[in-house]
């Protein structure tokens, strides 16, 4: 198998694009504008096709997916966060909502920059798409489900400043609780819609055969199962599935994490 | 060459004195150039809103300038005398204008209505050949004060009336106004106040219930709105995202307990309470509900407050760039006089010469 070492400039350049989106919000946050600022979005669209680059170069080296290391799963979810943030539409996007996407991207990043870039082991075997697919359809519906923690906890703070009274400087500026949650509500679904095609792409190949994973996707899919089937009975609050979404999405991380150490 | 202002406001007379001097915006540039064209003076501008009626002009010398002002004023039955009327001449006037036109003369601290009122004042003097050059750089000066002012400090900042903070709390649960549903219950002057705010953010439709339906239905004709019973006010209250108790009752008109069950039925969606009444209509207990989000008269006017004290906390850095306007004007000025001295002699040189040759 062919080893191959990888220039990490591109990921270097884009994550400080992420820096620099989150300083821009930060100060039009300050400068109580209504928006993120055409700059921001341009910053973040150079950063996430800066991403998008180094993935790809990636994907090419390894011949598949590059989702064979933590390094890569963070860079895949930080791409994921990105691009969900750019299409989920206006209401998300221009708001200052982006302020909180931006520095969890710059945080995923540079976490990803502290390890070692593994070196590059190239896939002889050609790829599965299904494979594939499933890894990275299930990346990106832990991205949904970033934001939809984001939502919900923007959510939280909004209503607990307007059921106290105590109204911070920023609270105007921030999307109106009926819009966070929808937003929330939406990326639950979208996440859960992924989340689900993923893991039948996985099942069709017969990945559940892995004992630990298969353990884990199956609950972090009745996880999201239950709080789709709740949303959808209107059983729940938002402030409920904002306290549930951002739960769930910890106990996301905490899988990824826990996934990876018992890989090792 | 001095500019001077003469006026009252707020400050200084009562809106009886006022409304005998206000001039109506029509009259405001025939006003303004029938003053330039007094003996004394060069140029006029008159400001009329009802806080204030200022005379704005240019004179060769403040005092003659006053005094011309004073007589023209009162050949047109204005005497303006007594303590409400305030002179300003040179710096001083310069800053009247630019604090005027920043809010900082106003009532509310901060409002900025007064700079569109100024504007069409000057914009009628201008049409009406009232203006030149010193009072045409001091009013476009004045304007760009105003704006460096509004984007630079928090002068403008938050809401200050409990109407406008209802509307922007609102606006903060639900977002655009246009798909919600209000609901008054007593027909008071203060639910009145609150909901034509919200009815102007353009609110879908507005329930008024009230212990006399025939107040009721007065009320409801005025706002464009719906009079419903007050026995039967809850039969509305499915459809209800905004709910503002202003009644008389000596008790609390919606509980808890009598809330909870109305609320499942609304499918999650959030409903804001506006208490106006005192004694309170709405059971404060009603906050602890989930989606439910009440605020009675003291809240909005702590917040209101808030707001002003934020404005007021912004005066010393309104003031600082004010005056560094000013001096910038004042060097603006000096420089333009002494270049007209310059060319004055000149001109009048010339004058003699065309006058020798007969030309």
């Amino acid at each position: 198998m062919p080893y191959q070492t990888m220039d990490r400039s591109s990921l270097v350049a884009s994550t400080l694009c992420f820096l620099v989106c989150f300083a821009l919000s930060v100060q039009a946050l300050r400068a109580r504008a209504q928006g993120a600022s055409s700059t921001t979005l341009w910053v973040t669209l150079g950063g996430f096709l800066l991403q998008t680059i180094w993935l790809s170069q990636r994907g090419q080296m390894l011949g598949r997916c590059p989702l064979s290391s933590l390094f890569d799963v963070l860079i895949f979810l930080s791409w994921s966060v990105a691009l969900l943030y750019l299409i989920t539409g206006t209401t998300y996007r221009m708001s200052l909502l982006g302020v909180f996407t931006s520095p969890l991207v710059f945080l995923l990043q540079c976490l990803a920059l502290a390890l070692p870039l593994p070196d590059v082991v190239k896939n002889t075997q050609p790829a599965n798409p299904w494979l594939e697919l499933h890894a990275a359809v299930s990346v990106v519906a832990y991205g949904a489900f970033a934001l939809a923690g984001i939502a919900g906890a923007t959510l939280l703070v909004q209503e607990r400043q307007l059921k106290t009274r105590k109204l911070h400087s920023f609270f105007y500026r921030f999307p109106p609780i009926h819009d966070l949650a929808a937003a929330n509500r939406r990326l639950v679904y979208i996440g859960f819609g992924l989340l689900t095609a993923g893991l039948v792409a996985g099942l069709s190949q017969g990945v559940a055969h892995i004992g630990f994973l298969r353990v884990v996707s199956f609950g972090i899919w009745g996880l999201y199962f239950f709080l789709c089937l709740a949303l959808g009975r209107q059983r729940i609050s938002p402030r409920q599935t904002a306290w549930l979404a951002c739960g769930a999405f910890l106990v996301l991380l905490t899988t990824v994490w826990a996934v990876q150490l018992v890989e090792k | 060459m001095e500019l001077v202002c003469l006026g009252l406001s707020h400050r200084s007379a009562p809106v009886e004195l006022r409304e005998r001097f206000a001039i109506a915006e029509s009259r405001q540039g025939g006003l303004s150039v029938e003053l330039a064209t007094v003996e004394g003076l060069q140029e006029s501008v008159v400001v009329s809103t009802c806080n204030r009626v200022e005379f704005y002009a240019v004179a060769h010398h403040s005092e003659r300038g006053f005094e011309a002002l004073h007589s023209a004023l009162t050949e047109r039955g204005m005497e303006p005398s007594g303590d409400a009327f305030f002179r300003r001449s040179s710096d001083d006037a310069v800053r009247h204008l630019f604090r005027v036109v920043c809010g900082l003369e106003s009532m509310v601290l901060g409002e900025t209505e007064i700079l569109g009122q100024v504007k069409d004042a000057y914009g009628a003097a201008q049409e009406a050949r009232a203006t030149s050059r010193y009072l045409n750089k001091l009013f476009q000066r004045a304007f760009n004060v105003a704006k460096e002012v509004r984007t630079q400090t928090n002068i403008t900042r938050g809401s200050v009336s409990v109407g406008s903070v209802a509307v922007k709390l609102a606006e903060a649960i639900f977002g655009k106004l246009s798909a919600c549903n209000v609901m008054i219950l007593g027909a008071g002057e203060m639910s009145e106040l609150t909901a034509g705010a919200l009815r102007a953010r353009g609110v879908r439709s507005i329930f008024v219930a009230n212990r006399s339906h025939e107040r009721a239905v007065t009320l409801a004709e005025r706002m464009g709105g719906k009079a419903v019973r007050f026995d039967n006010w809850h039969g509305e209250f499915e459809d209800v995202d905004i709910l503002i108790g202003s009644t008389s009752a000596p008790h609390f008109v919606l509980t808890q307990s009598q809330l909870q069950p109305l609320m499942a039925r609304r499918r999650h969606r959030p409903l804001f309470c506006i208490d106006l009444a005192v004694p309170r209509d709405i059971d404060p207990e009603v906050n602890q509900l989930d989606g439910v989000y009440l605020y009675d008269i003291d809240s909005l006017q702590a917040i209101a407050e808030q707001s002003m004290e934020v404005r007021r906390g912004e005066l010393v850095v309104c003031e600082a760039l004010i005056d560094r306007h000013v001096r910038e004007f004042r060097t603006w000025l000096d420089a333009a006089v002494a270049r007209s001295k310059q060319t004055e002699p000149v001109i009048e040189r010339h004058s003699s010469d065309a006058a020798v040759r007969g030309v």
